[in-house]
C-alpha cells in the first residue's frame, strides 16, 4: 500500500497531515494562514482559509503536471517566394489551431495562473504520425483543410507544422489561492463549505474531480473543468438549489448530499445534470434536524443538530436515496467518508478524530469508533499544545517544582521500558535548549477559535433556533471550546520555560500508555464501552488536541490497513525500519553476519579434521506418497485417481536425490510412471476455482508440450507436496540461497515468477545448454514484468502497475521452509475481470438480450464460447478476491458509445463504437476489481505506478556507482531513477525526462545507450546519457519498419532488438560508434511476444506458439542459437518452457561460456591486455564502439 | 550473502566427532578398541549409538551387560539432552574429539533415566514439540497434525532426513505476521554449576508495544549473571549449537533458526575459559 495521508484541522484553524505510514500529525508548515476546512483528494487538498477564499494545495510529485500548447504554423506555395507566409485571403491563419479557424500565434499563449510556468521555449515538432520528417517538421497537402504528407510533391501548395510549448504547474506542496470569480465578475458573499469528489466518474479528462463549494449565504457554487492538467479549473459555476444551503458533501462516484438551513437533506442522483433534480430527504430526527452529511461510494451518514450520527440503509447505484436513517453510536461534530467508505469523525465530547473500525463492502457501516492517538509534530516542543495539556495542573505550575516533576519523569524511565529511548531525545538535559515553537511567535497570541469550522454553524444555527424556541439544542461545542481554549490563554503567561517543556513530555509519557491499554481493549469492546472510556480517560482531554474538521478522502486505507495510529507508542523505530526501501538491514546485520560466520567457523573446527569418522546414522531411502488426481496423457484426457509417490535418496556423491512415482491403472492393469526428481525442470502450480492442480516438467516434457499434471485434494495438501518437491529438485541439483545475480527471471500470465540459474555453458557457442533443460524455481510474489542486471538490482512491476524492487531474499516461496521473512513483505495487486454483454437488434423491439439459437451466450466471456454472467464470473483463483461492483469497461479498444456498447454486423467480427445501419448486433465489456494479497521478497516503490522499467547492463566485474535504471510510468511519462546502488536498490526519487507524447517501453542496454518505444508505436534514442548526465540531453526519432507500429524494445551490449505489435521481432542494422541511431530495421522472425536481449547480447524472446511433439504452447521461452560478435541475427531457436510464459529477463546473465580459443586471436588478446588503450577482446563487455562514444566522438544526426 | 535457510542446514548437520573409550572395569573377553563415530548434535545419543554398542558387545559377554549409558569426565550424560547440548554444556572447550565412556553396569539411576527402546525417545521428542507448540501457538499447530505427520518428524531426525523433518516442521515455525512471532518462545537456560537442571519461563518475542526481544533482554529477564557488564571480563559463555549470538539477536529468529529439532531453543551458560 503507498502512502497517503489524513488531513485535518485543529480548533486555531492549522492543518495538519496524518500519513498511514507514518505516526504523527506532521502540521503543514506553509499554510500561512489558519484554516476552517479542508477537502483531500489522492492528489491534492483543497481549503477554505480564515479569508474565505479557497486555497488549493497539489502533492508534490516526481512526475510534474505539464500542459502541452501547440499551435501550427501554415504556409502557402506562390511561383515568386516559393513557399512564404503570404496566403491567399480566403485561407486560414498563418498561425492557427489543428482546425485552421482559430488564430493562434505564439505570443497569444499565456500562463492560465501565476501557478504555472513554461519550461522552455516553442519549438517544431519533427515528429508525424511516428515518422520523422527531418525538413523543419513540415507537411505537405495540396490545399487547406487536407491531407497532409510528409514528402513534397510537385502539387504541394501549402504546408504547415506544428510548434510545442510546455508549461508546467509550479505551486505543488503550497497553498495556492484560487481567485473567487465566477462568469460575471467576483462572486457575491465568501465561501463556507468545501467538498472535492468525483473522481471515479469518468477516466476522461484524467483526474477529473468535481469541487463544489457553499457560500454564506447558502448558495452553492461547482468548479469547472478540474481535471490534471487544470488542477485550479476553471471557474465557479452557480448551482440552483431549492434552498439554503450549509454544508455539502460529495462523493467518488455520483452521489451529492447537502444540508438545508432548515435541517433537512437534499440529494442530487446525477451530478452532471447541475441540480435539475434535487430531492429533498427528511432529517433522520424530526425533532433534531441535520447539521452535517457526509456520502462515500455507497454510502451516506449524517450528524444532527444533537450530534447522533446517522447511516443511510440501502443506498446503492440503483437506488442513490437509500431507505432509511439507522441511528449510530457515538456522538460526533462532523463526519467525513473518504476512500473505500471508510469513515471519520470528530467527536463532539473530547474532540478527537475516530476512525470508524471494520468498514467492509459488506459492513458499510463498520463497527466501533477507534480514536487516532498519535502525537502532534509540534507537540514536544509547541507552546500550545504545552499550555493545553498543562492546564489540567495549572494549579502547580508555577509551583517551582522542578524536581517532583523530573523524579516522575524518572520514574516513568526506569518503569517505562522501550519508551525511554524516545523519551530521553526531550527530557536529556544537555540536549539543546528547545526551539522556538514553530508557531510564529509574531501571531496575534489570543487564538480562540474565531470562525473555525462547524462553531462557525452552529453559531448561526443556535441564532436561529433561539428565535424558534429555547435553547435546547444549541450545539455543546461553543461552551467546551471556550472553557478549554479561553482559559489558559487569559490565565497562562507565554509558557514556553523548561518547567513547562518536562510537563509536557510526563503527560505524554502517560498518556500513550494508558491509551494503550485502552485500545487493545477496544477491538473487542463495544463502540459504547471504548466511547466511555475514552471519556473518563483524565489524561485523554488534557492529551487529546482539539479537531474541528477532519478529510479522509485521500487516505487509501481499509479494513484490512495495518495503521500505527490506535496505540501512538508503538515504538517508532519499527516504523522507520519497516519504511526504509534499502536492503533491509536485517539482513545484514552483525548478529546475523557473526551467526554466519560462527557456523562455518564451527563446522571447521568440529567437522573438517574428523570427516574420515563414520556417520552415526546411514542414509536410507524415505518414501512419502499420497493420493492424487492425474491428467492422463492418452485420449479421451481426464482427471484419473492415482497413488503418487516420491522416493527420496542418497546419490552417489553424498546429494539428495529421488524418484517421482505415478501408479494407475490401465485397462485393469496397474502400471506405473516415474521422473527422476534431478530431470525436473519447474513445479508450476496451476490454481483455479475448482482444482489445486500443478504442473511437473521435465526436459523430454517440455519438448512435448505435455507436462505432468496433477490435483491434490486439497490447497494445503497441494502446497505440502509443492514445497517438499521443490526442496528436493534443489537438493538434487545442488541449488540453495537466493538466486545469483545472474539468475534468469520470468514471469507467468499467472504472475507467479520463476528464477532460473544459467549453466557457464548456457550462452556456449556452438553446444550451448539445451534451453528445455534449465532448471527454473519459483520465487514469492505477483508480478507482472520483472527486469534485472548481473550487479544484483532487480525491480518487478505488478498488474496493478505498481513498481516493486526485490529485497535480496533468495529461498523458496513457502513460510516457515524459507523460514527469514525479514525480507517478505506483503503484496498485493488489482486486476480486472472482464465479460461481456451481448445483444441483437430486431425490428419489433430493437436491441435486446434474446438472441438467435445460434447466437453466442447472451453474457459470455471475449470469446462466446463460455457462459460468464455477473453472477457465476470468479476471481482467477481463490487467491483472489472481489474489491468492487461490476463497471462498465469504456476503454476497450475499437471505443465504444455512450453507454460502453460496441456495434457490429454479427458475431463474431470486429467491433466498432457507434451504430451503423448495418449492425445487428452489439455488446459491451463489464469489468470488476479483483485483489491479491499474497508475500515476497518485494518491497514496494511508492508512489509512481510503472509500465516499464529497465536497468543499465553491465559486466559481471564492473561496479557502477550509482546504477542507471529508468521507467516508463503507467501514463506514458519517461522516468529516470536517481539514487539506485547496490545497497538501496529501491533507489531515491524520480527525474521525470520530457516527451512528446506518451511511451510504453524502454530499454538501456550496454554504456548508457537508451532506446524507447512511443505509444504510436515510433522508436526514439535517448542522446548524450552518461554517469554525469544521466538523463541525457534529447530525443532522436528513428523511422519504423514499414507499415509497422513497434510495441516492445530490448538493448543488449550493442544489439537493438524491437518487437511489433504483429509480433515481428527486428534487429538494428547499422549501428556504429559514429552512428548509434543505425541505419535500418532487419526482419528476424514473426511469432515473437516480447525480446530481452543481454550483455552478453544474448537474445531470448517469449514466442507466441511454438508446437510440440503431444500439444501447442502459447507464450513460450526461447533462446536464439548461433548468436556471436560477428553474427549478432544468430540463427536459429531454441525451445524451452513454455505454456503461459509471459515475460523473461536475461539481464543479469553475464556469465560468458569458456572460451573455445583459436590460436589467431591470442596475439590481439595479449596486446589488448597489455595497452590500456586498446579496445577490448570482441567477447569482452565493453565493446568498440562505446569506448570511443565515451572518448566523445559521437556524432549525431 | 548467505540466506537464512542455509543456518537450518548448519544446524542440522552439525556433528560431533566422538572418541567412544568402554570403561576400565567393564570386564572384557579381549581389548576394547575405542569407537569414532560423528554424532549428529542435534539427536540423542541412544538413538545414534546403536554401531557403539555393536562395536563393544562384541568383546564382552552377554551376561556382563547391562542397559548401556555414557558418561563425559565422571559426569553421566543425560540421553533425553540434545547431543549438542550435552556437548556444549560439558565438553565445549575441551580438545576433540569428544571422549566419551561407555558403561554396561551401574546405571546411575539417580541421574539418568531408562531408554529401553528408541519409542521412549520417540514418546520424549514428540512431548518436547507438543510443549513448544503449546507455548508458540497455543497447540493449535501440532494438534492440526495428523498421526503420519507426526511421525514424519520422528522419522525426518532418526533416518537424519532434513527435506522430511522439514517438510513438517517449517508448520511449527510458522506465526500469523500481524504478529510478529510467537505467543512465547520455547527456550530453556542450562547451568553447569547449578543444581537446577534448567531455567524455563514465559517470555514473549514482541514486547506488549512492538518491540522486538533479543537474546539479551531474554537473559537479563531470565538469568541477568550470565551477562558480564562492559567493565568486567566475561565470566561466562551462552552458547547454542557450539556457537555465541551476539546478544542483540532477535529471540524469534533464534527460536525460528536455531531451535532443536526438538523445537525449543536449548541455551547453554557456561563459564568462560579462564585463558
Amino acid at each position: 500500500m503507498s502512502v497517503s495521508l489524513l488531513w485535518a484541522v485543529d480548533v486555531y484553524g492549522r492543518v495538519y497531515s496524518l500519513s498511514t505510514g507514518g505516526q504523527q500529525w506532521e502540521q503543514c508548515q506553509d499554510a500561512v494562514l489558519e484554516f476552517k476546512r479542508v477537502t483531500a483528494v489522492q492528489q491534492c487538498c483543497w481549503g477554505i482559509a480564515c479569508d474565505h477564499h479557497i486555497y488549493l494545495n497539489v502533492h508534490s510529485s516526481d512526475v510534474p503536471i505539464r500542459y502541452q500548447e501547440e499551435t501550427y504554423e501554415n504556409q502557402r506555395w506562390n511561383p515568386k517566394d516559393n513557399f512564404s507566409d503570404h496566403l491567399l485571403p480566403s485561407d486560414r491563419w498563418h498561425w492557427s489551431d489543428i482546425t485552421g479557424l482559430e488564430h493562434q500565434p505564439l505570443d497569444s499563449f499565456l500562463l492560465p495562473s501565476t501557478n504555472w510556468e513554461w519550461e522552455g521555449d516553442w519549438y517544431i515538432d519533427e515528429n508525424f504520425g511516428g515518422e520523422p520528417t527531418e525538413k523543419g517538421g513540415w507537411t505537405y497537402a495540396l490545399d487547406f483543410p487536407a491531407t497532409y504528407i510528409k514528402d513534397k510533391k510537385w502539387n504541394s501548395c501549402v504546408r504547415r507544422r506544428r510548434w510545442i510549448r510546455y508549461r508546467r504547474y509550479k505551486a505543488t506542496d503550497t497553498w495556492a489561492k484560487i481567485p473567487s470569480e465566477g462568469h460575471s465578475g467576483p462572486l457575491p458573499d465568501p465561501f463556507n463549505d468545501i467538498s472535492c469528489g468525483g473522481w471515479e466518474i469518468s477516466e476522461e479528462p484524467r483526474g477529473r474531480l468535481s469541487l463544489w463549494a457553499v457560500s454564506l449565504q447558502g448558495k452553492v457554487w461547482f468548479r469547472e473543468g478540474i481535471h490534471h492538467h487544470s488542477p485550479e479549473g476553471e471557474g465557479w459555476e452557480e448551482v440552483s438549489l431549492p434552498g439554503e444551503v450549509v454544508q455539502i458533501s460529495c462523493g467518488p462516484g455520483d452521489l451529492v448530499w447537502a444540508v438545508l438551513w432548515e435541517g433537512q437533506l437534499i440529494r442530487e442522483p446525477e451530478i452532471v445534470s447541475n441540480g435539475l433534480c434535487w430531492v429533498v430527504v427528511d432529517s433522520p430526527n424530526p425533532e433534531a434536524g441535520a447539521i452535517h452529511v457526509a456520502v462515500g461510494d455507497n454510502v451516506v451518514w449524517a450528524v444532527t443538530k444533537d450530534n447522533k450520527v446517522w447511516f443511510r440503509r440501502g443506498i446503492n447505484s440503483h437506488n442513490p436515496c437509500g431507505s432509511g436513517w439507522i441511528g449510530m453510536v457515538g456522538e460526533m461534530v462532523m463526519v467525513n467518508v473518504g476512500l473505500n467508505d471508510q469513515v471519520w469523525g470528530i467527536s463532539c465530547v473530547d474532540r478527537a478524530v475516530y476512525f470508524r473500525q471494520g468498514v467492509t463492502s459488506s459492513e458499510l457501516s463498520g463497527k466501533a469508533w477507534k480514536a487516532v492517538n498519535v502525537p502532534r509534530d509540534g507537540d514536544i516542543r509547541s507552546h500550545s499544545s504545552a499550555s493545553i495539556s498543562s492546564l489540567h495542573s495549572a494549579g502547580c505550575f508555577f509551583s517551582g517544582e522542578v524536581q517532583a516533576q523530573s523524579v516522575m519523569s524518572e520514574d516513568l524511565d526506569t518503569e517505562g521500558g522501550p519508551q525511554r529511548a524516545v523519551l530521553e531525545v526531550g527530557t536529556c538535559p544537555s540536549s539543546p535548549p528547545p526551539e522556538p515553537p514553530p508557531i510564529d511567535p509574531d501571531v496575534p497570541k489570543p487564538r480562540i477559535p474565531k470562525v473555525t469550522s462547524d462553531s462557525f454553524i452552529s453559531e448561526m444555527l443556535s441564532d436561529r433556533q433561539v428565535k424558534q424556541e429555547a435553547a435546547t439544542t444549541a450545539s455543546p461545542s461553543i461552551p467546551e471550546e471556550e472553557v478549554a481554549l479561553g482559559e489558559p490563554e487569559a490565565k497562562c503567561p507565554p509558557p514556553w520555560s523548561n518547567v513547562d517543556l518536562e510537563e509536557t513530555q510526563t503527560h505524554l509519557a502517560v498518556g500513550p500508555a494508558v491509551v494503550r491499554g485502552d485500545s487493545a481493549d477496544t477491538c473487542s469492546l463495544s463502540s459504547v464501552a471504548t466511547y466511555t472510556l475514552c471519556q473518563g480517560e483524565p489524561y485523554g482531554a488534557d492529551e487529546h488536541p482539539l479537531w474541528a474538521w477532519v478529510s479522509g478522502g485521500g487516505c487509501g486505507v481499509n479494513c484490512h490497513s495495518q495503521l500505527n495510529w490506535f496505540n501512538s507508542a508503538t515504538a517508532l523505530a519499527s516504523s522507520v525500519q519497516s519504511m526504509s526501501l534499502s536492503i533491509s538491514p536485517a539482513q545484514t546485520a552483525a548478529w546475523r553476519k557473526q551467526i554466519f560466520e560462527q557456523l562455518s567457523e564451527r563446522s571447521k573446527r568440529e567437522m573438517d579434521h574428523f570427516k574420515h569418522y563414520e556417520q552415526a546414522v546411514e542414509q536410507s531411502v524415505w518414501v512419502k506418497k499420497g493420493a492424487m488426481q492425474w491428467w492422463r496423457d492418452w485420449k479421451p484426457h481426464k482427471w484419473v485417481d492415482v497413488r503418487f509417490a516420491l522416493e527420496q535418496f542418497s546419490g552417489p556423491e553424498g546429494n539428495q536425490d529421488g524418484i517421482l512415482f505415478l501408479y494407475y491403472n490401465f485397462n485393469e492393469e496397474k502400471k506405473y510412471l516415474h521422473a527422476f526428481i534431478n530431470e525436473v525442470t519447474i513445479l508450476v502450480p496451476v490454481l483455479n476455482d475448482s482444482k489445486h492442480t500443478f504442473a511437473i516438467y521435465t526436459a523430454e516434457r517440455t519438448k512435448q508440450r505435455w507436462p505432468i499434471r496433477l490435483a491434490a485434494a486439497t490447497e494445503v495438501e497441494m502446497h505440502d507436496w509443492l514445497a517438499l518437491l521443490s526442496v528436493s529438485c534443489c537438493d538434487s541439483r545442488g541449488i540453495q540461497g537466493p538466486p545469483s545475480k545472474q539468475a534468469i527471471w520470468s514471469v507467468t500470465c499467472k504472475g507467479d515468477i520463476f528464477v532460473c540459474e544459467p549453466s557457464p555453458s548456457l550462452e556456449a557457442c556452438p553446444y550451448p545448454t539445451p534451453c528445455d533443460q534449465m532448471f527454473w524455481r519459483q520465487v514469492g510474489g505477483h508480478l507482472r514484468l520483472v527486469e534485472c542486471n548481473s550487479l544484483g538490482v532487480v525491480w518487478g512491476v505488478g498488474y496493478d502497475h505498481t513498481a516493486w524492487v526485490y529485497t535480496g531474499y533468495g529461498g523458496g516461496f513457502f513460510q516457515g521452509l524459507a523460514s527469514s521473512t525479514d525480507n517478505i513483505f506483503t503484496q498485493t495487486d488489482v486486476k480486472c475481470v472482464y465479460i461481456y454483454e451481448n445483444q441483437r437488434w430486431n425490428p419489433v423491439t430493437g436491441y435486446t438480450n434474446r438472441g438467435l439459437p445460434t447466437d453466442r451466450y447472451m453474457w459470455s466471456d471475449a470469446t462466446g464460447l463460455q457462459e460468464c454472467t455477473k453472477a457465476n464470473a470468479k476471481p482467477p483463483s481463490p487467491h483472489w478476491t472481489w474489491v468492487a461492483d461490476w463497471t462498465i469497461d469504456y476503454g476497450i479498444s475499437g471505443g465504444t458509445d455512450r453507454e460502453g456498447w460496441q456495434y457490429a454486423a454479427d458475431f463474431p467480427r470486429s467491433y466498432h463504437g457507434h451504430k451503423t445501419l448495418k449492425d445487428f448486433v452489439r455488446r459491451r465489456r463489464w469489468a470488476r476489481k479483483c485483489k491479491l494479497t499474497t508475500t515476497g521478497p518485494w518491497q514496494e516503490v511508492p508512489p509512481i505506478p510503472l509500465s516499464d522499467v529497465t536497468i543499465v547492463l553491465c559486466g559481471a566485474q564492473s561496479s557502477v556507482e550509482p546504477i542507471p535504471l529508468w521507467a516508463i510510468s503507467n501514463k506514458g511519462d519517461v522516468l529516470c531513477r536517481l539514487g539506485v546502488t547496490l545497497l538501496t536498490p529501491a533507489g531515491t526519487s524520480w527525474l521525470h525526462v520530457g516527451t512528446d507524447q506518451p511511451f510504453k517501453s524502454i530499454s538501456i542496454g550496454g554504456a548508457n545507450q537508451v532506446w524507447a518505444i512511443a505509444r504510436d508505436g515510433s522508436a526514439f534514442y535517448r542522446g548524450s546519457v552518461s554517469s554525469e548526465s544521466p538523463a541525457g540531453d534529447c530525443w532522436y526519432h528513428i523511422p519504423c519498419p514499414e507499415r509497422q507500429k513497434l510495441q516492445q524494445v530490448s538493448v543488449g551490449r550493442t544489439s537493438v532488438y524491437t518487437v511489433d505489435q504483429n509480433g515481428n521481432l527486428w534487429f538494428r542494422q547499422g549501428l556504429t560508434p559514429s552512428y548509434p541511431q543505425g541505419s535500418s530495421w532487419e526482419h528476424i522472425c514473426n511469432n515473437v511476444r516480447k525480446v530481452s536481449v543481454g550483455p552478453l547480447d544474448q537474445v531470448w524472446i517469449i514466442a507466441d506458439k511454438v508446437q510440440g511433439s503431444h500439444s501447442l504452447s502459447c507464450g513460450t521461452v526461447c533462446h536464439r542459437l548461433g548468436v556471436q560478435p560477428m553474427e549478432p541475427k544468430g540463427q536459429s531457436w531454441d525451445y524451452g518452457i513454455g505454456g503461459g510464459w509471459d515475460h523473461i529477463t536475461v539481464r543479469g546473465n553475464s556469465i560468458e561460456a569458456p572460451r573455445v580459443r583459436m590460436p589467431s586471436l591470442t596475439p590481439s588478446l595479449t596486446s589488448s591486455l597489455t595497452d590500456p588503450l586498446r579496445p577490448p577482446p570482441p567477447r569482452s563487455l565493453l565493446p568498440v564502439m562505446i569506448t570511443e562514444m565515451e572518448n566523445g566522438n559521437a556524432v549525431r544526426c | 550473502m548467505a540466506d537464512d535457510k542455509d543456518v537450518l542446514r548448519d544446524v542440522w548437520f552439525g556433528r560431533i566427532p566422538t572418541c567412544f573409550t568402554l570403561y576400565q572395569d567393564e570386564i572384557t573377553e579381549r581389548e576394547a578398541e575405542p569407537f569414532y563415530l560423528l554424532l549428529p548434535r542435534v539427536s540423542f545419543l541412544t538413538l545414534v549409538t546403536d554401531k557403539v554398542k555393536k562395536h563393544f558387545l562384541k568383546v564382552m559377554k552377554a551376561e556382563d551387560v547391562e542397559e548401556m549409558w555414557f558418561d563425559f569426565e565422571g559426569t553421566p550424560l543425560k540421553w533425553h539432552y540434545p547431543i549438542g547440548l550435552l556437548f556444549d554444556l560439558h565438553a565445549s572447550n575441551t580438545a576433540l574429539p569428544w571422549s566419551i565412556t561407555v558403561h554396561f553396569k551401574n546405571f546411575p539411576e539417580r541421574d539418568l533415566l531408562h531408554c529401553p527402546s528408541n519409542s521412549v525417545i520417540e514418546a520424549h521428542f514428540m512431548s518436547s514439540i507438543k510443549e513448544a507448540d503449546a507455548l508458540k501457538h497455543k497447540s493449535q499447530v501440532i494438534n492440526d497434525m495428523q498421526k503420519k505427520d507426526h511421525k514424519q518428524l520422528w522419522m525426518g531426525l532418526q533416518n537424519d532426513k532434513f527435506d522430511q523433518f522439514w517438510a513438517m516442521n517449517r508448520k511449527l515455525m510458522e506465526y500469523p505476521t500481524e504478529e510478529g512471532g510467537f505467543r512465547y518462545i520455547p527456550f530453556r537456560i542450562y547451568l553447569t554449576m547449578s543444581d537446577r537442571p534448567f531455567i524455563q519461563k514465559l517470555f514473549r518475542p514482541i514486547s506488549s508495544d512492538g518491540y522486538t526481544h533479543t537474546l539479551g533482554d531474554l537473559l537479563k529477564e531470565v538469568y541477568p549473571v550470565a551477562i558480564s557488564s562492559d567493565d568486567e571480563s566475561k565470566r561466562y559463555q551462552v552458547v547454542i549449537h557450539g556457537i555465541e549470538p551476539l546478544l542483540e539477536t532477535p529471540l524469534q529468529w533464534l527460536s525460528e533458526h536455531l531451535s532443536h529439532p526438538d523445537n525449543f531453543l536449548h541455551i547453554s551458560v557456561i563459564p568462560a575459559p579462564s585463558d
